[in-house]
């Protein structure tokens, strides 16, 4: 049994870069690192990641221990969870952070169960309990109705958190730490999942989980047609156009455009729902919006009681004016 | 080949956010317009995923839930819509279990149907959107694990398996015995027919209590502190206007007076 004492962060990587969500990982296990008088300690596994180790101290971390090898260039479940075991032996890690994106959300649980301890998914707030030191977890439950706070009571304390839900600290060249290169090479042979191939569905445009700006449309838009109309706005602020389950549904737009509980989770400046009723599961995809704007044509909409700015109208009467205004005002 | 399907009961997720209370005495969530519990849709779409094997390959289905107070007309639905049994673990000792203690429960009720080719679960529940009952009981079970597959091809003793990535999707091979939990892109879940509906109310659950299935204590590893709703904060100042055209221009001024373009 490990003896479990400091703080771990799973750190991704986009382009041989620290990845956003990992930058704001490192950002809360700082915090609660210095609550606990912990380390903070970066776990990187990955191909040609070096950089990425260095920019993990900048961003708050005391130690780094990478694994680099051109065998983890792809999650893999089944290695992946191999290795990640032996790291946060070798972090002594009490807590354990990752980001709940494709990579956490698989190996969180997963990891958890191995050490014979649980996860929690998706959290949008940690902090230290003040009396018993545990970690306090708050997660939405009922797809976004409830929120709930849980302990865990064995470590290590594994959680995902939500993109954009935590705040990165600014990079500092000057902080001092350690890079440590973990060898955990492994015997494919004994892996049980093979991965035959990763299909991208290529994305024109700006990413939704990118863009400052996001302009979603829901069944009211009723034809693909009129989700060029969105685009047309969307475009003006160099954003990125969303879409609602049901819209998804009718196949106007492709899977990797839904924003909700199932699709993407993002947090712009800027939300504009419009003919969108604003389901519960919706919401959770959208609900970290600085500002919401919700363009509908009935005034009990759900979307008002979340929105800063509502217009009760048919959007396309209100959609193509708002797209003519804007552009006089950028020129 | 022979199919396990862990599903859950579950509030009507459904229902409208406005009827969402939290039942003080029980500490859990409720729907206030009495709209009655349902199967979890993702354990749904696991059930659909199944049917579709069972009516390529042949086999089994067999449907196993643990909890307590269970709705039988809930649970009857995957008789109804084409599963061939209902196991039922339930007990008043139940009602409060973490993940840990509902993979323990459903890994030993597992163990008690003892033939399975594939073992399914949905990606989370709609309740605890915590998604971690299918990872649990693959690696309590040693077994192959695939997390939020939305196509499933068996080969002999091999699964081609797509799972759903957030710009696209992977194919993995995996060796059976093996746990997939199903994603909602498997594609839409069967309604029930009336024939599927007589034939089940003639069909009984086996009912389980945890010593029948050898689960002498509930373990649990993590406990709620609190559960709570959010006043939503948003006031949403509606923008005035003679014509849905003079709205617009009056959001286009708001939006940029508050700096956010």
């Amino acid at each position: 049994m490990a003896e479990y004492k400091n703080v771990g962060v799973f750190c991704e990587t986009n382009g041989g870069k620290l990845a956003p969500i990992s930058t704001e990982s490192l950002g809360i296990g700082r915090k609660l690192a210095d609550d606990l008088g912990q380390s903070l300690v970066a776990l990187l596994i990955g191909d040609q990641v070096g950089d990425a180790a260095k920019d993990a101290i900048r961003y708050g971390a005391d130690k780094v221990y990478v694994v680099d090898n051109p065998m983890f260039k792809d999650y893999l479940s089944d290695s992946y969870v191999e290795v990640a075991q032996k790291l946060v032996d070798q972090a002594s890690a009490q807590i354990v952070i990752m980001g709940q994106t494709d990579m956490g959300r698989d190996l969180a649980p997963r990891l958890a169960f191995r050490l014979g301890t649980v996860s929690t998914s998706d959290c949008l707030e940690l902090a230290i309990d003040g009396a018993s030191k545990r970690l306090l977890q708050t997660k939405p439950v009922y797809g976004g109705n409830a929120k709930e706070v849980f302990i865990i009571d064995t470590d290590p304390q594994i959680v995902t958190i939500r993109s954009k839900a935590m705040t990165a600290l600014a990079p500092e060249d000057a902080r001092q730490g350690e890079v440590v290169a973990f060898d955990a090479a492994i015997d494919v042979a004994t892996l049980k999942m093979k991965l035959l191939e990763k299909v991208v569905e290529e994305v024109t445009g700006v990413k939704l989980e990118e863009a400052t700006i996001v302009v979603s449309g829901g069944r009211g838009i009723g034809s693909p047609e009129g989700f060029s109309q969105l685009e047309e706005l969307a475009a003006l602020f160099k954003g990125a156009v969303g879409a609602s389950r049901p819209a998804v549904d009718q196949g106007w737009l492709p899977p990797n455009r839904l924003v909700g509980i199932t699709g993407k989770i993002i947090g712009p400046d800027l939300y504009i729902a419009v003919a969108i009723s604003g389901s519960t599961q919706h919401m959770t995809g959208c609900g970290g919006s600085k500002t919401i704007v919700g363009i509908n044509l009935d005034p009990e909409a759900g979307i008002f009681k979340r929105a800063h700015f509502g217009v009760i109208g048919d959007w396309k009467a209100v959609v193509p004016a708002l797209t003519e205004k804007i552009k006089t005002m950028i020129g | 080949m022979n199919i396990v399907v862990c599903v859950k009961q579950v509030i009507d997720p459904e229902a409208p956010s406005s009827v969402f209370r939290i039942d003080e005495a029980t500490q859990k969530g409720k729907n206030i317009d009495d709209s009655p519990p349902v199967l979890d849709p993702y354990g749904e779409y696991a059930l659909e995923g199944a049917l579709r094997l069972k009516a390529d390959k042949g086999g089994k289905v067999t449907v196993i839930s643990i909890g307590n107070d269970f709705d039988q007309n809930a649970m009857k639905k995957s008789l109804a819509i084409g599963a061939d049994e209902l196991i039922l673990v339930e007990d008043d000792s139940l009602k409060d279990l973490d993940a840990y203690g509902t993979v323990c429960g459903l890994v030993q009720a597992i163990k008690k149907v003892g033939d399975y080719d594939l073992i399914l679960t949905g990606r989370e529940a709609s309740d605890t959107n915590a998604g971690q009952t299918g990872s649990g009981i693959a690696e309590a079970m040693g077994l192959p694990l695939v997390t939020l597959v939305q196509q499933i091809d068996i080969d002999g003793s091999q699964a081609k398996i797509q799972r759903v990535i957030t710009d696209g999707y992977e194919s993995v091979t995996i060796p059976l015995p093996a746990v997939l939990t199903i994603s909602n892109e498997i594609g839409e879940v069967r309604f029930p027919n009336m024939k599927g509906i007589m034939a089940a109310k003639k069909m009984k659950p086996t009912v389980y209590g945890p010593g029948d299935i050898g689960m002498d204590t509930v373990p649990k590893k993590s406990k709620m502190v609190r559960l709570y709703q959010e006043v939503s904060e948003a006031h949403c100042e509606f923008i005035k206007g003679e014509s849905p055209e003079e709205m617009a221009v009056n959001l286009a001024e708001k939006l940029r007076e508050a700096k956010l373009f």
